[in-house]
């Protein structure tokens, strides 16, 4: 049985927080960039230059990109053959977050109750996924997600008759309902199949793909690239101001299904698409 | 070519302002979020004095995230405005004129901008480092409990934003959007 200490795993899991904050991925970086060749509309422009800039400031001075520095969506894969030294692991990724989001000057945006809204004052709880896999690795992701595009994500109990009709349906409904208000250009992450809640886990998981990236079954990588170019027919536009670059991606998991169902789920990101991972 | 505006806004700024107008902010301005709004508002329904006078008053939708040491503020870009909307015509009857988030309104927003004579901005969200540069200055002044969500008196300079909904009812998103629709 491998053994990994509890104090490294609270350690990096906050280290994870601080930087998938503050360092915006190169792959979104680069959508940018290519979204300004594409972009017609003036202000489109002008808004997709200020992310570029805002993300090097971010860079430079070690501050979130956005203040919404989100819920921690925290995705164990932890091999069998792994055991925590010196306590739990969920504790140790509960303390990594909230030593991160403190140490960081990382906002805390959870409250303790729905109703009650008392701020919990650590930004914990976090929202911890785990797969146990073989072998003794242990693999961490951290996603910060914000809360005004989680606001404008959907599930909806579609049936085998709808198709893929239905899902690019409402699909493009919930994008062209979301407007300005989820911070365009978004990423869509798209979950299809499974129960009621697995097509919303399998639409969040989703939003850890790298952009650029070509989904591995060709019928999926089809739809996606179909759904994105219609989403860009849209002209919602950076920041909803009207253009070409509404979204940069389209990410799409399947999974099995009931024969009476096709439960389908979009999850939208913002264009501060945040992840970090580490590997033990 | 950006409009200078000062706030407090004067009625003839408000007047001179059209959807799709660029400008840069200075002046003081106030922070209120989602709870902020409701307390604002319970407190002006108890007839109680509201921590800010709200006479020309612009409020910034934004929970702005903790100053390291030596920062003024930490990353302060806009939140979503449609949740605000409940609580802004009875802060524009009060003498608010300026709102800055993201985002559609409601139409009973839209109504009371044209009826009060006030103005809808547009901040970048998402580019929270970049705007934190424009905000000189920041205090808590009211519901400190509130942590992120607290109403923080804010001196900005050059604060960047568009108009997105003015007094007439130019809607910018409206047409920008209906400019670039194809599908």
């Amino acid at each position: 049985m491998r053994e990994i200490k509890f104090d490294t795993i609270r350690d990096k899991v906050s280290k994870l927080c601080i930087d998938a904050n503050c360092l915006l991925g190169d792959d979104v970086v680069k959508a940018f960039k290519d979204g300004l060749a594409v972009e017609e509309s003036p202000a489109g422009k002008d808004i997709l230059n200020q992310l570029l800039d805002n993300e090097q400031i971010a860079r430079k001075e070690m501050m979130p990109i956005c203040q919404d520095t989100g819920w921690a969506v925290v995705w164990v894969r932890m091999g069998s053959g792994v055991r925590v030294q010196g306590g739990e692991l969920y504790d140790a990724i509960q303390q990594g977050v909230a030593k991160g989001y403190k140490e960081g000057y990382l906002r805390k945006s959870i409250v303790e109750d729905p109703l009650r809204r008392k701020n919990t004052g650590t930004n914990t709880p976090a929202i911890i996924y785990t797969d146990i896999v073989p072998g003794d690795g242990l693999e961490i992701t951290v996603q910060p997600k914000g809360g005004g595009s989680e606001n404008m994500s959907e599930v909806k109990m579609l049936s085998a008759a709808d198709g893929a009709d239905g899902i690019a349906k409402f699909v493009l409904d919930r994008v062209w309902r979301s407007q300005a208000n989820p911070c365009p250009p978004i990423i869509v992450g798209i979950g299809i199949g499974g129960t009621f809640e697995k097509c919303a886990m399998l639409a969040k998981h989703s939003l850890l793909r790298e952009i650029g990236s070509v989904h591995p079954d060709p019928f999926y990588a089809n739809m996606e690239k179909e759904l994105l170019e219609r989403i860009n027919r849209l002209g919602i536009g950076p920041q909803g101001l009207g253009g070409r670059v509404t979204a940069l991606a389209v990410f799409i998991e399947a999974f099995p299904c009931h024969i009476a169902t096709m439960p389908c789920a979009v999850n939208i990101n913002c264009h501060a698409a945040r992840h970090k991972s580490v590997n033990f | 070519m950006a409009k200078k505006i000062t706030a407090p806004l004067s009625p003839e700024t408000v007047k001179d302002l059209r959807a799709g107008d660029s400008v840069l902010l200075s002046g003081t301005i106030y922070t209120g979020r989602d709870l902020a709004h409701k307390r604002l508002t319970d407190s002006i329904k108890a007839g109680e004095k509201l921590p800010f006078d709200l006479a020309g008053a612009v409020i910034y939708y934004v929970g702005p995230a903790p100053a390291k040491p030596g920062q003024v503020i930490g990353s302060a870009g806009p939140t979503t405005s449609y949740r605000m909307d409940t609580y802004s015509p009875l802060l524009m009857e009060k003498g608010m004129r300026g709102m800055i988030g993201k985002g559609n309104r409601a139409q009973s927003v839209l109504d009371a901008m044209k009826k009060y004579g006030a103005v809808y901005f547009a901040a970048v969200g998402g580019a929270g480092a970049l705007i934190a540069r424009t905000i000189k200055a920041a205090r808590v002044i009211a519901y400190d409990d509130l942590g992120p969500e607290a109403v923080r008196e804010l001196k900005v300079e050059d604060f960047p934003a568009i108009v997105i909904n003015d007094m007439y009812g130019g809607d910018l998103y409206k047409d920008g959007v209906a400019k670039y629709k194809k599908e």
